[in-house]
Parts: structure tokens; sequence; C-alpha cells
């Protein structure tokens, strides 16, 4: 309950968070990347500012045994493989990325804005997902 | 290098990317979940265990333009690509960001929070791509 609650609020901010940014706008994101035209840095700000606030918790999680509302115990990430699959599935991603200037979480912000376009990416994410799932269980 | 002066919002963006940051940073401090966008989503399209926080973190992302509106009308939400272009982006979005085990979330604000050298790896495999992509698209093709 009161995971489904923090997941809730926490979405929410995240997606006030990129409409603030930026981040939700596909031609601001190809404006920062776009290094040879007319560069938009906006977006490594964005980055500064996430890191800023978040490193702090982070740190703070690191140091805790269990998570501070939920009391389950505290998991972070432990893998440091850096392979074929983390490098080749990054540089598809960024593919993808500077294609539609849209990223996971803006995609979902402009569904929620009632874009058609956005929805038509989501239903294509999802099924890259799912394509995903399926190869992995083979 | 020229910088766009006019669509340069450093104050906004700067306040954007620190509300995310506070987001992840209480979705990890007290839920102990990492915030990576691609991670919540693969874990509902692969069935995970723990569905219901992840329904109801996205659940609030849909919201947020409804709430935004509350207090503003929408800022501009302009498509780059056509609907083909589209399928394609989400197609290699969807598969490499699962492959990745994250996106610019999970790797970009939660990995290089926690100083992980996988996730500065896959940030810059992923920024490369964009920077190489967006180039081939705006000055070549």
């Amino acid at each position: 309950m009161r995971l489904n609650l923090l997941g809730l609020l926490t979405g929410l901010l995240f997606g006030l968070g990129l409409l603030l940014a930026g981040m939700a706008n596909p031609a601001k994101v190809q404006g920062f990347l776009d290094l040879a035209g007319l560069w938009d840095p906006s977006l490594a700000l964005v980055m500064a500012g996430g890191i800023g606030v978040a490193l702090p918790f982070f740190l703070l999680a690191k140091r805790s045994p269990t998570a501070r509302l939920t009391g389950e115990p505290m998991q972070l990430p432990s893998s440091s493989v850096i392979d074929k699959r983390l490098l080749l599935g990054s540089a598809a991603f960024g593919v993808g990325w500077g294609i539609g200037g849209i990223c996971p979480g803006p995609a979902l912000v402009l569904v929620g804005s009632g874009i058609l376009d956005g929805v038509l990416f989501v239903a294509a994410m999802l099924a890259g997902m799912a394509l995903f799932s399926w190869l992995e269980r083979r | 290098m020229q910088i766009d002066l006019i669509h340069f919002t450093p104050w906004a963006s700067l306040a954007g990317g620190a509300l995310i940051g506070l987001s992840a940073g209480l979705l990890i401090l007290l839920g102990a979940r990492i915030a990576g966008i691609a991670g919540i989503i693969g874990g509902l399209v692969q069935g995970a265990a723990d569905r219901q926080w992840r329904y109801l973190f996205v659940l609030g992302i849909l919201l947020s333009p409804l709430v935004w509106q509350l207090f503003a009308p929408l800022p501009a939400l302009q498509m780059v690509s056509n609907p083909l272009g589209l399928v394609i982006a989400g197609l290699l979005v969807g598969i490499g960001t699962r492959y990745a085990n994250g996106c610019t979330s999970g790797h970009g604000i939660c990995g290089l929070s926690r100083f992980s050298v996988r996730s500065l790896a896959a940030v810059l495999s992923f920024m490369s791509a964009g920077f190489a992509t967006v180039f081939v698209i705006k000055h070549v093709l």
C-alpha cells in the first residue's frame, strides 16, 4: 500500500519534472542531440539538476539497511558488467532516441497529453520490450 | 558549434531536472526501487512479481500533463518524425533499453548518481549513438 502511494507520487513528480525541463518535447530533445546544428544545451542541465538532487539520496540509501517507508531490505543494482548487451543495447536505444526525440519517460507524458503519435511510439516500444522478453525466454 | 540561445531554457531545465532527481531520490530511499522508466515498464511487460507500484508509477506519469494543466497550459510538444519513423524509433528504444537494462533515467540519473561505471558506459553509448543519428538525419540525409 505504502509502496503504491510512493509509486504514484514519484511518477507524478517525475512527469511534472519532464514537462518543466522540456524533455517531453521531442523537438527540444533533438535540438540537444544536434551538435552540428544550432545546439540547445538545456538537456545537459536536466542531467545536472537530476544528478545533483538524487546523489545525496543515493548516498543515504547506500548506508540504509532498509527502505525508510516500506521497511523492505535496501537493494541497489550491483552489476558492474560492461558487455555487448549493455553497449549495443544502449546504442540501439540511442539511435531510436535520435530518430524520434523520445525516451521512455517522455513517451508516457506524450500519451498522457493525448498525443496520438505518442501512443504509436509507446505501442512500438512495448512491442520492442515484448520481443526482448520473448527472445530471452527462448 | 553554435548555441541555440532562443530555445535554451537553463533555469526551467535545471529545475525540471531537480524534480526528476527528487522523484528518483525519494523512490530509492523510501521504497528501495530504481526510477528507471524502461525498467519499470519492462517489468510490467515481463510480468514481474511487484507489478502494482509499477502500474501506479506509470499512472502518475500519465496523469502529470493533467495536473500540469491545473496550473498552466501544456508546453509545446512537437514531433520530429513521421509515423514510420516513430514505429522504428519505438522498437529500437524498447528492445535497446531492455538489453541495456536501463535508459536515460535508470542509467543516466540513477546510475550516475551512485557512481556506477557500468551506467557511465551505457550513457556514453546511447549519447554518442543519439548524436550520430541526429547528425545523419539533419546533415547527411
